[in-house]
Formats: structure tokens, sequence, C-alpha cells
């Protein structure tokens, strides 16, 4: 598997060329990040070379960089320090997961969204239909617009939900909770009561930490 | 002439064909569906949010709570992504009893399935026939883990114990005497592999049966021939993988293309369907369980003669053994670390799939170093086929509507997370 690796990855390097942001190879598997202005460029190229052949988007997923490599934590709220800012030059990224059927091969391909305050991307639902429903959860999840996306509703939260649920600043325990009201005799929402606690605290070791 | 229009039917969340809580709102044309918009979600539960706020062993269990009809195999994913990860070695024994334990559960998963769109489709029999097969899985299940559904057996590094010696007994209670207590413990004697192994005898009979009431079955002919119908090149794009898109002709299964464990050393084909519709999808269900079956013989055979460790030795990863931790400080550090802080992942990213009964099951793991997942995202692959379902139910009959359903699979588990 790591020769067809090292053949896509010089294949991608001679196809793609000055689109490649960088590719790192680690555990068999390929990464690539893409920029968001260039991204469907790229996609199209991926898709339809012969070299390539990625004929199926096994997975969409969005990533919130802002509190990587962070290990404050406080009630269950991770908040974001220098060092994350450094190492991220922007906060959201869509990860996609391509596979090809014919010549069996994964890439992964990593797209930041440029604008942290209104992250957007464009949609690739054009080029695999099946992003259809990953860039919409991707979008409920996360608030990343897909730009060009022919139906782009929130799929998974409840209907009327505010908020952006995998986003690091949004608690675990989510801002409202749901009872019902013998009054108004309907279910109603009201601000959480749960109190946030966590039981194993985020922790991050220096390098050589336990290894001996 | 009176007006016609486009009817618009709210069908769930709370209906038996749904599969559990699916909403579709349908948009009908007298019979005819025109448009079919599914409201997922119902069942979200966040657990990629709650896998953030895990360490890594405390997130096992969720797996199993993900497709709730095939738990081992996300635990599989699971376990997979983080010994890709930390690059930890997994010991052959460990490999063939997961490998057993991903074809139990995929018998597992299918026999729901043939069960439940059984029902779906009018053959209420099924359902009793194929529960009657899940209970003894079931029970192998409990046997080695002591939950007869979730198991929480794979960890990081290996699986939980070795196989037990002996199964447990029924005993004599008010509505089982003596003579029938006997009876139900008659292939309980020896081992489970005993015990595992009278079932893969007795199984391809039992298929045998299902076969006999379904395959040349007029009525079931008719509602699954020739209904949602997908194309090979339409199926690669709209992501199916698993017995969808096999169904449809495509020769993927990632046993065989991206081998993982000890799938390359197991002798079993590849069924694949030629037309892409709901009958070939069953045709090609009921020979994966006659393969599974062959897969878990195999397997019976190399765990009898190779008995070995089943979980890593390297104890920054896995508990250490009971007993060593009684006498030896250093693996009661080990053991306290490991239950309180858990163990770090080292910085970086990989995706993990497996042939999961439904399809392409995968988790992509990304850690900053910490010993909670950074994002955990779980590739379901119910979700891919649930997203078809407007294109696969166009210009179909309500009634085939519901055997489309039944023949994606769907598990709201897996779907909504």
């Amino acid at each position: 598997m790591s020769l067809d690796l090292n053949f896509l990855s010089t294949n991608l390097k001679e196809t793609l060329g000055a689109y490649i942001v960088s590719l790192n190879q680690a555990q068999g598997e390929l990464t690539m990040v893409a920029r968001a202005s260039e991204m469907l460029d790229v996609f199209k190229r991926l898709q339809s070379n012969e070299h390539f052949y990625f004929d199926q988007l096994t997975d969409v997923c969005g990533v919130d960089y802002s509190a990587y490599g962070s290990e404050i934590s406080e009630s269950g709220m991770y908040l974001s320090d220098e060092v994350t800012e450094n190492l991220f030059k922007h906060r959201f990224a869509a990860v996609y997961h391509l596979l090809s059927v014919k010549n069996n091969v994964r890439l992964r391909v990593k797209v930041f969204a440029e604008d942290d305050a209104a992250p957007r991307l464009n949609s690739v639902v054009g080029i695999w239909p099946s992003a259809n429903w990953f860039e919409r959860e991707t979008f409920d999840m996360f608030g990343i617009v897909f730009l060009g996306h022919p139906d782009l509703r929130r799929i998974l939260t409840d209907y009327g939900f505010v908020g952006n649920p995998f986003r690091k600043d949004f608690p675990l325990s989510g801002h409202v909770e749901m009872h019902y009201d013998p009054e108004q005799k309907r279910v109603v929402y009201k601000p959480v009561t749960v109190e946030p606690r966590e039981i194993t605290p985020r922790t991050i070791r220096e390098e050589n930490y336990s290894r001996h | 002439m009176p007006e016609i229009k486009n009817y618009t039917m709210n069908f769930g969340p709370q209906h038996p064909a749904a599969h559990g809580v699916l909403r579709l709102i349908l948009e009908l044309d007298g019979e005819v569906v025109e448009r079919a918009d599914p409201h997922i979600g119902l069942l979200h539960r966040g657990t990629e949010k709650l896998a953030e706020h895990k360490t890594y062993l405390q997130a096992v269990p969720y797996m199993d709570r993900l497709d709730y009809v095939s738990m081992m195999c996300n635990e599989h994913a699971y376990v997979m992504a983080i010994e890709k990860l930390a690059g930890i070695e997994v010991s052959l024994r460990a490999q063939y009893i997961r490998v057993m334990f991903d074809e139990i559960t995929r018998i597992l998963n299918h026999l729901l399935w043939l069960g439940a769109s059984g029902i779906d489709l009018g053959a209420m029999t099924m359902f009793f026939y194929t529960f009657r097969e899940r209970e003894d899985l079931m029970d192998v299940y409990e046997a080695v883990s002591g939950a007869r559904m979730h198991a929480a057996y794979y960890r990081p590094g290996g699986v939980y114990r070795d196989l037990p010696d002996s199964m447990p007994q029924y005993e004599k209670s008010k509505i089982h005497n003596e003579a029938a207590v006997k009876r139900m413990n008659r292939n309980r004697q020896g081992s489970l592999l005993d015990f595992i192994e009278d079932f893969a005898n007795r199984f391809p009979s039992n298929v045998d049966e299902y076969e006999t009431l379904l395959t040349d079955n007029r009525i079931w002919k008719q509602r699954t021939v020739g209904i949602g119908v997908v194309s090979p090149e339409r199926a690669i794009a709209m992501g199916f993988t698993g017995p969808m898109l096999r169904g449809s002709g495509v020769e993927w299964d990632l046993r065989k293309k991206q081998p993982y464990e000890v799938y390359d050393r197991l002798d079993f084909d590849i069924p694949v369907g030629v037309e892409g519709d709901c009958y070939d999808r069953y045709l090609v269900r009921v020979e994966e369980m006659r393969q599974s079956n062959r897969i878990i013989k195999q397997c019976i055979d190399w765990l009898r003669k190779n008995p070995g460790p089943v979980i890593t030795e390297n104890h920054k990863y896995a508990p250490p053994a009971r007993a060593a931790m009684k006498q030896n400080m250093e693996e009661l550090i080990h053991h306290f670390k490991h239950f309180t802080e858990g163990f770090h992942l080292p910085v970086g990213e990989v995706y993990s799939a497996v042939e999961h009964p439904k399809g392409e099951f995968g988790i992509y793991l990304v850690s900053d170093g910490a010993n909670k997942a950074y994002r955990m995202k779980i590739r379901a692959p119910g979700f891919a086929h649930l997203a078809s379902l407007n294109e696969m139910t166009k210009g179909h009959l309500l009634a085939d509507v519901v055997a489309i359903i039944g023949t994606q699979d769907i598990v709201f588990g897996e779907i909504d997370r």
C-alpha cells in the first residue's frame, strides 16, 4: 500500500503542482492541503484524471482547530491559547476523504476556510452527489457555509436549534433543555440546569513522558 | 375538471416500517412518490462531541451504541484507529478472535435485517426464524463479554479477555422442567468455541430454511424485483458501500481490497448482484451470511490450535494482569494511570475503516497529543445510503418506499450518531 502512496504522491505533485499547499504521508495515509479558492479545480482534477480517478467521496468532516493543543479546560469548555493561533492560521477546516474504487487508493484533502467569523467553502455536490448530506451535517455542526449547495438546511439538530454544537466554544451540556410544561400543555425549552462536570481532565504531556 | 395537486404526507417518526425514528416527508402524485425528504437527527446524541470529552478508553462503549445491531464491528473501527495512530501491535490470536466476532456480528446484523424487512413486506414468519438464531449469537456475546448487546469487548491492543472454557447453563425453573433444561443445555457442555462450532454447523441449513421461504416466493419477488434499481456508477457516486454497492454489481469489499487483521489468510468469496435492485441486495446479504459462516469455521479451527495472549503486553495502552498488579508496584501505577488519566496518542490524524455489515464504517481521529480525541468523526454507511432515498424512491409507489427503506438496512444509532 505504501508503494502505491509514493506513486500517488508523485503523480499528485506532477499534475496538481502549485495547487498543493502541503502533502504529507503518515500512518500509510496521504493528506493533502488545498486552498479554499482553488478547491473546486483541485477536486475536479482528482475526480476525472485517470491517474487518480477518485470516484467516491467517502466522508466530509468539519474540524474546529481553535482549541488545538490547548489543555486548559474549564467546566467542559476549552479555551484557546496563543499556541493554537500559531499552529493553524485558520479556525475551521473541512476534511474530505476520497476513495478510488478503480485504483483502490485513498486520499485525504483538507481545506481551511479563510474567514474565521463566517467560514465559507465551495460545495462539491456537483462533483460527488454524496457530498449533499455530508456538507449539510458540517454546516449544521460547525456553521461552515457551502456555497452552491442546493439545499443547505440543518440536518441532525432539532427544528429551530440555535448554535453549532461541535464548535469548541459550545459547551457539552448545551444551552437549553426541554421539559413538559403542564400549564401550556406542551414541551418547552428552558436554560440548561445541568452543571458541567469533567471526570477526567484533558492533559497533554511532554514528548517523552512515560516512555523509558 | 377537479383540480389535481400533489399530496404531501408525513411518514414517521413513529412508524414500524421506519426502522427507528425516521421522519419522511413524502410528496405524492396519487400513489406515486415524487419527492422524499428524510428528516433525521431524532436520535442524535452527539457521540462525536462526547468522545472529545472522554478518554480514549471511555469512548469505546459509545461505539456499541452507534449501530446497535452490529456492535463489535463499530468497536473494531475505533480500536483500529487508535492502534494505527499509536502503532500498537495486536497479537495474532486477538486478530482471529476479532475477525470471528466481526463475522458473528455480520450474521447478527443480517439476521435482524432479514427478519425486519421480511415483516415490512408481509413475511411475518421470517422474524421468528431469524430471532431464533440471533438468540444463540447473543448468548455468544454474553459468554465472552458479559453483555448481550453492548459488549465493549474490543480494546486498543486486543480484546478484553480470552474466550471462556465453559458456557453458562440454563437452570430448572417454573416453566422448564429437568428434561427441557437438559435439552437446552445439550450444546453448552463444552467451551465457547464448541458452542459456536455447533452453531456454525447447523446455520447453513437454517439459511436454507430462510431461502425456501423467500427466494422463490412469488410475493417476495413481486415486492423486491426491479424495485430501487441503482446503477453501479451511480452507486459509487452516491457513496454506497457494502451490500448496497455489491448489489449493484461492484466488486468492492474492504476485507478483500484493503485487508485488515487476518482477512488475507482466510478463504471466502464476495457475492455480487447483477441488477442492482432490492432482490439482488437480498441475495447478496443471504450469501454473505453463508460466507461469514465459512470464515467463522476457519477461525474456530485456528483458535483451537493456537493459544496465546489476546491483548498487548504494552501496559501504556492496556491494563496489566490483576495478579501482577498485586505484587508489583510498577504494574499498580500502570493500572492507576490507565484508568484515571488514560493513555495519550501521538499528534496526528488517522482514518481507519472496516467492512461493517452495512458498508464502510470509518473512524477519523484527530489527536493533538492529549488523553482525549481532539476530533472524532464517525463515517456511518447508513448516512450515505439514506441520503440517496429521494433518488431511489422517485417514481415508485408508496408501498415500495417501505421496501427501499428495508433494503437500505437503516439503523438510526449510526445515522444520527
